[in-house]
């Protein structure tokens, strides 16, 4: 024993660290974004009238939402190269991640288009407008208010998720604590710093979806 | 005969590191499983009928632990235990951290399906003279235990994939021993896709038993 | 003179700031029926949770059969858990919202105090509750799960729960507020079936047709305080208080 915390070691290297934690931000921000899109296409694909739509949506759930978020980085970091496909690893990393929230996505948004009154849409078709203009104008908005809190949630864990990208040395906070780790023996002090920063910002972040749910929630 | 250089070929020259690989992994999320079971029941049962301290204290316990990213506890447990005189191999500090994540899932979602169990029940247990733990084991455990087994289902199929984490620390689970074999062979699609296969069959096979099980406990109405 | 099976003396009861029962006496002689009308915000659910120690109490005492429930002594000192749960036993309660546990069935519903407060072997406790629920005419419906049941016959069930346990009192609080118009006559028929046969019962009521016609005495809370009491006739025919004929008016007698 005979361990003395010092922190001088982290703290010198501190501005690293911020810098792993803003790419690890960056990295969520873009792929709940890219989610958005391919998890909206899915959710109405699982509603579709059509038999093969409904599917090839299902098939990529459950594909994605089974198997672990590492197994699918390593895949396309090492697999996709091999095919033809040549990615940085950021940018690799940021089409799995991205791809991986669309599954998740997919679930939420189709949750909270079947718990939209059907009157909504009958309504807007009443008016006279067409079945595309009632989804974008009537149907889709008030799905995104509806499915906000949940998708806040998942723009939580992915931010989480976003430490696996340390296992291709896409560098950010993990990826700087362990180099840190690894260089300076401060270990306490090193992960103490490192969960502490990913709490904050997962506290930050929550409290930040707090006030846009309410603001953006729907007066009654 | 299956020639050398092929998948299958490959498949069967690394039969029983993959055989060990599955089992690690099986035994590891087992294991996770079962002792966050146990360790988050605890901390759901203080969550909702705890003194203010002891509340206070889990509660910095769950949220410290749920803000952080899982692949951050596996490292620092990792690394850390030792360092302050706790030996353990990588699979046991992997464990640490598997079980410290499971149970705060598993608290969060106990106290939640106590807490959104209607105070009638509760009242009206205890007008025909039953005692709080009569209370509690006849009334509101089963009705609790229904309302947390499909999120539950949900952490045991999250705690088989967060076992590839213990990868990254050495235990030679079933994703390690991949990266193993594709090291020698170079077979990275292969093997990558073999292993996420497996991955999805035991994911998938808890999740359809788990909708089974639902439906077996489902109320009649 | 008789001991009265059920007395409170001057209760007093707070929430936060709030006095909600200003001094409340009240008693009930074995075989009373009793209802308790008046405008929402009076305090007559608040003393009827009161008498089955749902709610908490400042000042006074409630007894049943002579023993003082809930706290004991001058100092008002309360009593210990298992105590207070053998106190409640001794009354039975039925809700507004029935509140039946829904992971049992009927028949379970009525077994588990008994075999769990009364230590009865099950064959025992069976025949009980099989007698109780047929007289609530659900004998055809002690398999159903609460889920399979209307809101009547829920309510019903939780009456044989009730009187199962063979209390010394019956509380009923609001029994059939929560229930469809055409659900409300049979319950109410259990319920003045069992007032014919001597039971002893306490009852918040709205229905006030109901309150007239099985009473024997019909009392009148207003602000935490009874202002009127006595025989349905005089208390619904020719009301002393302005208040009680206004509330009188406004609910439609």
């Amino acid at each position: 024993m005979g361990y003395t915390l010092n922190f001088g070691a982290v703290w010198r290297d501190f501005d690293l660290l911020l810098s792993g934690l803003g790419l690890g931000l960056g990295l969520a921000i873009v792929s709940i974004f890219a989610g958005c899109w391919i998890g909206l296409v899915a959710a109405f694909a699982m509603n579709s009238k059509h038999v093969l739509w409904r599917r090839v949506a299902s098939c990529y759930v459950t594909a994605i939402r089974n198997t672990p978020l590492l197994v699918l980085i390593l895949f396309s970091f090492f697999v996709l190269p091999r095919l033809g496909i040549r990615l940085g690893k950021v940018e690799s990393f940021t089409v799995t991640l991205s791809i991986y929230a669309g599954a998740y996505l997919t679930e939420v948004f189709r949750g909270a288009l079947l718990a939209l009154p059907r009157g909504l849409r009958e309504a807007g078709l009443a008016i006279g407008l067409t079945e595309w203009q009632a989804k974008i104008w009537i149907t889709i908005p008030i799905m995104l208010r509806n499915a906000f809190p949940a998708l806040g949630n998942n723009f939580i864990s992915l931010f989480k998720d976003t430490s696996l990208a340390a296992a291709i040395a896409v560098p950010e906070l993990t990826f700087y604590a362990r180099q840190i780790n690894v260089n300076t023996f401060r270990v306490i002090e090193t992960w103490l710093v490192a969960s502490l920063m990913y709490v904050a910002a997962c506290y930050l972040i929550a409290a930040g979806l707090r006030f846009f749910e309410r603001r953006l929630a729907i007066s009654r | 005969m299956v020639e050398p250089g092929t998948f299958l070929y490959e498949l069967w020259v690394s039969r029983w590191a993959i055989l060990d690989g599955f089992g690690t992994t099986v035994l590891v999320s087992m294991l996770a499983i079962v002792l966050g079971t146990i360790l988050g029941t605890l901390v759901g049962l203080v969550l909702v009928y705890g003194g203010w301290v002891s509340r206070f204290l889990v509660r910095i316990y769950v949220d410290f632990v749920r803000g952080t990213p899982v692949f951050v506890l596996v490292l620092a447990s990792f690394y850390l235990l030792s360092q302050i005189g706790i030996q353990l191999t990588a699979f046991q500090a992997g464990l640490f951290a598997l079980v410290v994540f499971c149970s705060t899932h598993v608290g969060e979602n106990l106290r939640g399906a106590l807490q959104s169990l209607p105070r009638g029940q509760t009242e009206a247990a205890k007008a025909i003279g039953l005692t709080f733990p009569q209370i509690f084991v006849y009334v509101l455990a089963p009705q609790a235990l229904r309302q947390a087994l499909p999120a539950w289902i949900n952490t045991a199929t999250e705690m088989v994939k967060a076992s590839t984490l213990l990868s990254v620390i050495g235990v030679a689970e079933l994703l390690l021993v991949s990266r193993q074999i594709i090291s020698r062979n170079f077979m990275s699609l292969e093997f990558y896709f073999f292993a996420g296969l497996i991955y999805f069959l035991i994911d998938y096979a808890i999740e359809r038993a788990g909708k089974a099980v639902e439906r077996r406990v489902a109320l009649p109405s | 003179m008789v001991q009265p099976i059920l007395q409170i003396e001057n209760l007093h009861k707070k929430f936060k700031d709030v006095e909600v029962l200003k001094g409340v006496d009240l008693s009930l002689e074995t075989g009373d029926v009793v209802s308790i009308i008046g405008s929402s915000g009076s305090g007559k659910t608040t003393l009827l949770r009161c008498v089955n120690m749902l709610e908490e109490f400042h000042q006074g005492r409630i007894l049943i059969d002579g023993e003082e429930i809930g706290y004991s002594g001058p100092r008002h000192k309360a009593r210990k858990e298992s105590e207070i749960a053998r106190q409640r036993a001794m009354t039975g309660m039925v809700f507004q919202q029935f509140n039946l546990f829904p992971h049992m069935t009927a028949l379970r519903n009525v077994t588990l105090g008994l075999t769990k407060v009364k230590k009865m072997p099950a064959e025992e406790a069976n025949a009980i509750a099989g007698k109780w629920l047929a007289r609530v005419g659900m004998s055809d419906r002690c398999d159903h799960h609460p889920g399979q049941l209307s809101g009547g016959q829920q309510q019903r069930v939780a009456i044989a729960r009730a009187v199962a346990m063979n209390p010394k009192v019956m509380l009923f609080d609001e029994v059939t507020s929560a229930l469809d118009p055409e659900l409300v006559n049979e319950v109410l028929n259990v319920i003045k079936d069992l007032a014919n046969e001597g039971m002893t019962m306490l009852l918040v009521t709205h229905e006030m047709k109901f309150a007239f016609e099985v009473s024997d005495r019909v009392v009148f809370m207003n602000q935490g305080r009874i202002e009127e009491e006595g025989p349905p006739e005089e208390l619904f025919r020719k009301p002393k208080s302005q208040r009680l004929a206004e509330f009188l008016k406004s609910s439609k007698f």
